[in-house]
């Protein structure tokens, strides 16, 4: 395989990673804030990326942002939120055809890269802050998404294994924030952490597409030189990463009822390995055996010799150290698939797995961080997790040190993992099918 | 093999039909890691009633089996083929929708022998009535997980509410009850009629040699014998214009109402061109009106109709097509009768050159990016093909397109009679 060309540059205080490839038709750039996720802050954080997108000072209304944005040619910019371990990450993303097929237009990367400073940089405020009608249509609008978080089942199981997992931890905050706390939130005090958020957030920026380093570089100057310089930005030692390992892991069993056909039985353990640790590899074979893929003993023993679910799969949480199980099962079979669940997790502790599950699994695994570099949103995702970790990690280190794992090693950080808690979310009494 | 260069999007596609009707293309991509396959049958949800390969009579077979085979070819009589893609490093998939049927992997390594197992099972079907009966239980689960998503309950009840008789009212995946009818005999029925490679294409793009990928596929396909095809014989029934139901209701526990409203497509049969031109102006007028910052959007969204979970789709295929426009709203009734107004009172002359050039421009830059990922080009490709249309051009007839033809398509898009609303109400 080849590496992928990542070089990173400060300029201004933000930490700009280029990375020039053939592989697209169109231009991404990404910008990454990082902060610790803070229960006093995150319901801001979670309205911060609704109100932003709206609009600029320069384009103030949504309308006119988008039809520069489609002027562009359907440039797409969005900005979400998402929880990283225990830091909040807010992404601004811009995706933009390549001027390369675009004969005669050769100013769009500028100025689709300007739209997103401005977003970012320059928001439609005035000095009693964020627009008043902006901000209280899109309040509304995160209200009602936090309203809906219970509609989509299995989303909404994850969320709550993890609200009694995580209980009093920070990786529990709820990553759309809090009803109490958004009713107390007003444009002035919403701009006032805007301006902190600029100000102090870890900022980095992404640059991919095939256009030479130089031409990304000119241009990122260009723009962003219009920055306040050298703010004192959070550095890592500020966040680095506060993996604490509860040692007083006690597994617990919750069980919820609500109106749905199909029970949702989700269960969390606490792994002790997090991204880049040495163990970290064996972690992720052990995944790919116990509940990765089609191929691996939740599929194959849940699904194929019970038919007890459609979907019975698990998925690690790199940053904080965590692996969930989650399956959609009969009301009436929740002790049988519990139980079958746990059978083969202490089948992973008791070594019961080949070296051909292992074989599979390292190759699958290699096979989806291979592919994942043919996606530009998965490639800076990817390379984000070094910032994250704050360990360098190269594509290629990784697939080597993955591919040493030994059956000891897989063994010996399943007996690390820690079951934690089981949540089953299933039908109201007399509400089941069959 | 025929080479074909598109220079407008430095794409190069190699095109061969084998011997034995099979269609193959592959498009290299040197500078990518990743090969994605995709084995595509020309057979979906909706063809429930058909002459079986070599008989004249038409049968009616119960609904859901084309999912149902897609779940059951998956198993050998060595075992579960998933493992063998693993063993390879490939991440496989299957898929069923109305109209196709689609097996796909994608790989880093090792890409003629998953290629090869792609092509064999699914050209090798083995159904026992053990299996067959094992696979009901797992099926039932996936029809009581989609019943559970209001999400899917809008989309199915919206596209119920608008077709009276075209069997894409029926649930993709069929009913509890009429899954449990199947038997192994329905399989290989359906399995011998849609399944001959003369119904299919095999579409590969990524990193490889097309001239080896060309022999191998052509040498793996000399050694198999399939039956002589004549044409297909499906039937469908008779599809009114009218909608079936105006408006539909349906009770779930849900935190906030929703509300979809359908367009159902005229029923009329158009050159390939014309579909095109109809399936492009569609969506970008779609776009124009209703994406965030479009004019009906802006309206739905300070009249505080909709939220963040407002979406719309339009779908044309074989001899059905729609729209969809739906969202989260506290108001379903205002929210439907605002939207229908909104979409009666469309007029054509309002549109000026300066906006559909706009309009065109965000398309062309949708397009590119939508090939970024081989398996959006391979999807959209065969989808295409399957209608006689080449996606590579998509591009250019895009630049092609005036204000007059956009006109001239709105003239008669929207009509009161075809026009479904369908509210998910909160228990």
């Amino acid at each position: 395989m080849q590496e992928i060309q990542e070089n990173i540059k400060d300029i201004n205080g933000f930490n700009v990673h280029y990375i020039p490839n053939q592989k697209y038709k169109t231009l991404t750039v990404v910008l990454k804030l990082r902060a610790p996720l803070d229960r006093d802050t995150i319901t801001k954080r979670a309205l911060l990326p609704y109100v932003l997108k709206q609009g600029t000072k320069q384009y103030p209304s949504k309308q006119e942002l988008q039809i520069k944005l489609d002027d562009l040619y359907g440039a797409s910019l969005s900005i979400d939120g998402a929880k990283k371990g225990e830091n909040h990450i807010i992404s601004v993303r811009l995706d933009i055809a390549n001027q390369k097929f675009l004969a005669g237009d050769s100013s769009v990367f500028e100025e689709g890269l300007q739209l997103l400073y401005d977003v970012l940089f320059n928001p439609n405020v005035d000095d009693q802050g964020f627009n008043k009608s902006i901000f209280t249509r899109e309040k509304e609008t995160l209200k009602q998404k936090n309203l809906s978080l219970k509609d989509d089942k299995m989303s909404y199981a994850n969320l709550r294994l993890i609200d009694e997992m995580c209980k009093g931890e920070p990786y529990a905050i709820h990553v759309h924030g809090y009803l109490d706390d958004l009713e107390k939130i007003t444009p002035v005090s919403l701009f006032s952490y805007y301006q902190q958020v600029v100000a102090n957030d870890q900022i980095d920026i992404y640059v991919q597409g095939d256009l030479s380093e130089e031409n990304m570089e000119k241009t990122i100057k260009k723009v962003f030189q219009q920055a306040n310089k050298n703010q004192p930005r959070l550095k890592h030692k500020d966040l680095n990463e506060r993996h604490v390992s509860k040692t007083d892991v006690i597994p617990k069993e919750i069980v919820e009822t609500d109106k749905v056909q199909q029970a949702k039985l989700h269960i969390g353990y606490r792994t002790n390995v997090t991204f880049g640790e040495p163990a970290y590899y064996a972690l992720h074979v052990l995944n790919g055996i116990f509940g990765g893929f089609p191929s691996s003993k939740l599929f194959i023993n849940v699904r194929e010799k019970n038919s007890l679910a459609y979907y019975a799969a698990s998925r690690m949480e790199s940053h904080k150290g965590l692996l969930f199980v989650f399956s959609g099962i009969a009301p009436e079979d929740f002790e049988k698939a519990r139980d079958i669940i746990k059978k083969q997790m202490e089948a992973m502790k008791q070594g019961d797995f080949t070296s051909q599950n292992i074989a599979e699994a390292k190759a699958v695994i290699t096979n989806q961080l291979l592919e994942t570099f043919d996606s530009p949103q998965g490639t800076i995702e990817f390379l984000y997790q070094q910032v994250l970790a704050n360990k360098k990690i190269t594509p290629l280190h990784f697939v080597e040190q993955l591919n040493k794992v030994t059956k000891e090693e897989i063994v010996a950080v399943a007996k690390r993992l820690q079951e934690d808690t089981t949540y089953l979310l299933t039908a109201e009494k007399g509400d089941s099918h069959e | 093999m025929n080479k074909h260069i598109y220079s407008d999007i430095d794409e190069t596609l190699y095109t061969e039909k084998l011997a034995n009707g099979l269609t193959v293309f592959l498009l290299p991509k040197p500078e990518l890691a990743k090969t994605h396959a995709l084995f595509t049958t020309n057979y979906g949800s909706i063809d429930l009633h058909f002459a079986p390969i070599g008989k004249d009579e038409v049968i009616t077979v119960p609904e859901g089996v084309a999912h149902f085979l897609e779940h059951k070819l998956f198993e050998s009589e060595e075992g579960d083929v998933f493992h063998d893609f693993s063993k390879q490093g490939a991440s496989a998939n299957a898929y069923t929708s109305f109209t196709k049927t689609a097996y796909l992997f994608t790989a880093t390594d090792q890409i003629e022998k998953n290629v090869e197992t792609l092509i064999d099972f699914v050209q090798h079907p083995y159904f026992t009535d053990e299996s067959v009966e094992k696979e009901k239980g797992i099926i039932a689960q996936e029809i009581r997980m989609y019943d559970d998503q209001p999400d899917w309950q809008a989309f199915m009840g919206t596209i119920k509410a608008m077709f009276q008789n075209h069997p894409i009212n029926v649930d993709i995946a069929g009913t509890v009850e009429s899954i449990y009818q199947i038997t192994k005999e329905d399989l290989y029925t359906c399995y011998h009629t849609f399944y001959h490679p003369e119904n299919m294409v095999l579409f590969i793009a990524g990193n490889f040699d097309p001239e080896k990928m060309g022999q191998l596929i052509r040498e793996n396909q000399d050694k198999k014998q399939f039956a002589k095809m004549e044409q297909l014989k499906r039937k469908f029934p008779n599809e009114p214009n009218e909608v079936a139901e105006r408006e539909k209701r349906i009770t779930m526990p849900v935190s906030i109402p929703k509300c979809t409203l359908g367009i159902k497509r005229v029923n009329q049969q158009l050159s390939k061109d014309e579909l095109l031109i109809e399936d492009l102006l569609q969506d970008m007028l779609l776009d124009y009106y209703f994406s965030k910052g479009g004019p009906f959007y802006e309206e739905l969204y300070n009249e505080n109709l909709i939220d963040d979970s407002f979406f719309f789709e339009s779908n044309i295929d074989r001899d059905f097509g729609y729209v969809l426009i739906g969202s989260n709203t506290k108001d379903p009734k205002q929210f439907s009768e605002r939207l229908k107004s909104m979409l009666l009172g469309i007029q054509e002359a309002n549109l000026n050159v300066e906006t559909f050039q706009r309009i065109k421009k965000k398309k062309i830059g949708q397009l590119l990016r939508m090939m970024n990922r081989l398996e959006n080009i391979a999807n959209a490709y065969t989808h295409y093909h399957m209608l006689g249309i080449d996606f590579f051009t998509l591009l250019s007839v895009v630049r092609e397109l005036t204000l007059e033809d956009a006109k001239q398509f709105m003239y008669s898009w929207i009509e009161e009679e075809r026009l479904s609303v369908c509210t998910i109400d909160a228990e």
